[in-house]
């Protein structure tokens, strides 16, 4: 098993580093720095003001210039004499500055990720707050959110598909199967947008809040009251998130039961005389619940994911606004920082739900199992 | 028991056909639910409501007949003819007076252009002028989501098109070579995997501008992994195979095994996956335009014109429900084909 698990956590590494130099580059293609963002701000006064010497200090202060370091200079400067000599048809210079480029940002590269691995993601260009403090605030949100929401998923999908297994081709698994592919099939957003219209307000009901977590002044509530005006609130968006994964599942806990229902050990059980009940639920519920497991690993990307829209409609602090409002504001480290960190999440997720598998399938042992 | 009613079953069956390819096989299975039926036609309606927009909704007439000769003003408005100037003296008509003056005017079924705005008739509700009603600048819904149709579906083929071909060309190297290079892609793969799809695909839109085509190209290249999975599992599965063999043994190129021998039998699941695909691809290019990310305005898209309608969601409840409706039934059609794709090419249903 320990032997399994490191050669597991050997393989994250060369993903993570994928990633984070994938998460580097796009940044650094993107038009537009602090610099030419407070060009943007000075319009006003004169841009000449902003000399080149402001400009050299700002992006130094933010990390995006850096000094070579001299043994590199001048290995620059060896190879390119080496590689062109005094042929006048190539332009040195330009090879010059594209290694000098290549360093600037292999060395700034290094600086961002071992700043990173101190939880240091540098300071946001919209508002100069440490990026990590804005995390801080926005993950615990989403993570809560998501947590309520595959927990509800969970609770009510797999009876759910138990039951419409059992009928399986009855009217009501018929009925069930098709409503459920219609939920599957509805926009977030529209259902989103449809929530509001008539649950909150205007001249439907006003049942719940528009939007937010908290009502104004509930900061100060006792703890149950401020719970429960949290959970009021969070009735509409939890709605607009949970069916479509809800649906999803249901829909795939049936086909997994179903499978299992038609095994030769389902039969045997049956033949030695126990009650369908028991064979369902000790016999084939069991052994239909390893696919999803191993289900809960893909799904809470997928949910990170999908939170972005229904918490800009809502209007909820969680990571989905926040990484919305970066990318609004073009602020670039907030938005390295969520990608990296999303990424990482994804990666522990799909390996938590990798070691679940074999906990849960008693077939399965760490030793057969090779690291692709 | 169980014989007798299997013979029961055969009597009622036709006999088998002559020619029975993998495909008409497929094709049989596919057209026995009437759901799957319905998805495609569904799909095939809105494909030539996409392709023939512009002589659906239009407010230049189809056809007018004045002092004897015949004016075809619509073909002004499709968009190769735009350039020629076929009818140079009809520019400046007002149709409508022709029409007292006793010309023959015919409109089309939808006599408004997409971006016409009539500040006289804002947020009206459905009536017999204006099918699904106006939006606040007093545009004709009904219009607007034809167009919106063509953005849609061309977002969702040319992405998952681009997508697919990506994934069957890096599974099918790393499940036909496997090794060292199966190592790296699969490694590439599971980067991908990792990254927020959607933040991604704002974040490059952010950086590069928001525009139809650059949507199309960025789901292409985000989306590529499940088919990219697919594919490798199904060539790792089949190059073992007799017939791989066979064609080594004759000395066949590397190539043509891939794709002239290997391909076509790993062809079946990709597709199914791909018509998942165009669904979710739909989904995704109106979210974005629902972000205001999508195609900028005045080009009417069905996200963009359920974005727009939160202003108005008390007072204009159709600036909202049809929209997501268009969304909702394209969604839930190409997700329909796609199961009854799945189901009719699953061996084990097969009987």
């Amino acid at each position: 098993m320990s032997y399994y698990l490191f050669k597991r956590l050997l393989a994250i590494i060369p993903t993570l580093l994928g990633i984070t130099v994938i998460t580097f580059f796009m940044i650094k293609l993107a038009p537009g720095n602090p610099v030419s963002l407070k060009m943007q701000a000075a319009q006003g006064l004169k841009s000449e003001a902003l000399s080149a010497s402001v400009a050299d200090e700002t992006l130094k202060l933010y990390g995006l210039k850096v000094e070579l370091p001299t043994y590199y200079e001048a290995w620059i400067h060896r190879t390119t004499a080496f590689l062109y000599g005094d042929d006048p048809k190539v332009d040195p210079k330009f090879s010059r500055r594209a290694l000098e480029f290549l360093g600037q940002n292999f060395i700034q590269y290094k600086i961002w990720l071992t700043e990173m691995f101190q939880l240091n993601f540098g300071t946001s260009f919209k508002d100069h707050r440490p990026v990590w403090d804005k995390i801080k605030e926005a993950l615990p949100i989403t993570l809560a959110l998501n947590l309520i929401e595959i927990l509800i998923v969970y609770f009510i999908s797999i009876p759910l598909g138990v039951f419409s297994a059992v009928r399986s081709d009855s009217f009501s698994d018929k009925t069930i199967m098709l409503l459920l592919f219609v939920l599957y099939s509805l926009p977030s957003f529209w259902v989103a947008t449809l929530l509001l219209m008539y649950f909150a307000g205007g001249d439907h009901l006003n049942w719940f809040p528009i939007v937010g977590l908290l009502s104004d002044g509930a900061e100060n509530f006792p703890f149950w009251k401020k719970l429960g005006n949290i959970a009021w609130h969070l009735v509409l968006p939890v709605t607009a998130m949970v069916y479509g994964s809800f649906a999803f599942l249901t829909r795939f806990s049936r086909t997994n039961i179903l499978e299992t229902l038609h095994q030769d050990y389902v039969r045997t059980a049956l033949a030695k005389g126990l009650t369908f009940k028991r064979a369902v639920w000790h016999h084939a519920f069991r052994n239909s619940l390893i696919p999803l497991v191993t289900l809960m690993g893909t799904l809470l990307p997928a949910l990170l994911g999908g939170s972005i829209i229904i918490e800009q409609i809502f209007a909820i602090p969680g990571m989905g606004r926040l990484a919305f409002e970066s990318v609004l504001a073009r602020d670039y480290p907030t938005i390295m920082a969520i990608a990296a960190i999303s990424a990482f999440l994804t990666l522990i997720s799909l390996l938590i739900s990798d070691l679940a598998y074999v906990w849960v399938d008693p077939r399965v042992s760490f030793k057969a199992r090779e690291v692709r | 028991m169980a014989l007798i009613l299997e013979n029961h079953q055969a009597k009622k069956l036709k006999p088998p056909q002559e020619k029975s390819s993998y495909w008409a096989i497929v094709r049989r299975q596919f057209s026995r639910s009437w759901l799957n039926r319905i998805g495609l036609i569904i799909i095939l309606a809105m494909g030539f409501v996409a392709l023939v927009a512009p002589l659906l909704a239009n407010s230049q007439p189809l056809y007018v007949r004045y002092e004897g000769k015949v004016y075809f003003p619509i073909l002004q408005k499709i968009w190769p003819l735009t350039h020629l100037n076929l009818y140079p003296e009809i520019r400046e008509w007002n149709f409508d007076k022709l029409e007292k003056k006793g010309a023959d005017v015919r409109y089309t079924l939808v006599p408004y252009s997409p971006n016409d705005y009539d500040l006289e008739s804002i947020l009206l509700p459905p009536d017999e002028y204006h099918l699904l009603g106006t939006d606040e600048q007093g545009r004709d819904v009904l219009s607007r989501m034809i167009y919106g149709s063509r953005i849609s579906l061309s977002v969702g083929f040319v992405a998952v098109g681009i997508y697919t071909l990506i994934g069957i060309i890096i599974g099918a190297l790393a499940g036909f070579f496997g090794g060292r290079l199966d190592m790296l892609l699969s490694r590439l793969i599971e980067v991908v995997i990792c990254f927020p799809t959607f933040f991604l695909i704002l974040t490059i839109l952010a950086i590069f501008g928001p525009s139809i085509y650059n949507i199309m190209i960025i789901i292409g290249l985000t989306g590529w992994t499940g088919i990219a999975r697919l594919s490798r599992g199904e060539f790792l599965k089949l190059r073992d195979q007799d017939f791989v063999t066979a064609c080594r043994s004759q000395g066949m190129k590397t190539r043509r095994i891939i794709f002239r021998h290997i391909l076509p039998n790993a062809l079946a699941p990709v597709l199914v996956s791909a018509t998942f695909g165009i669904a979710a691809a739909i989904l995704v290019e109106s979210s974005l335009s629902f972000l205001g990310f999508g195609v900028q305005p005045p080009t009417p898209s069905w996200g963009d014109l359920l974005s727009q309608s939160r202003a108005f969601m008390d007072i204009a409840w159709w600036l909202t429900i049809f929209p997501g409706a268009a969304i909702f039934l394209t969604i839930t059609s190409f997700n329909l084909v796609g199961e009854g794709l799945r189901d009719a090419i699953d061996p084990k249903l097969r009987r």
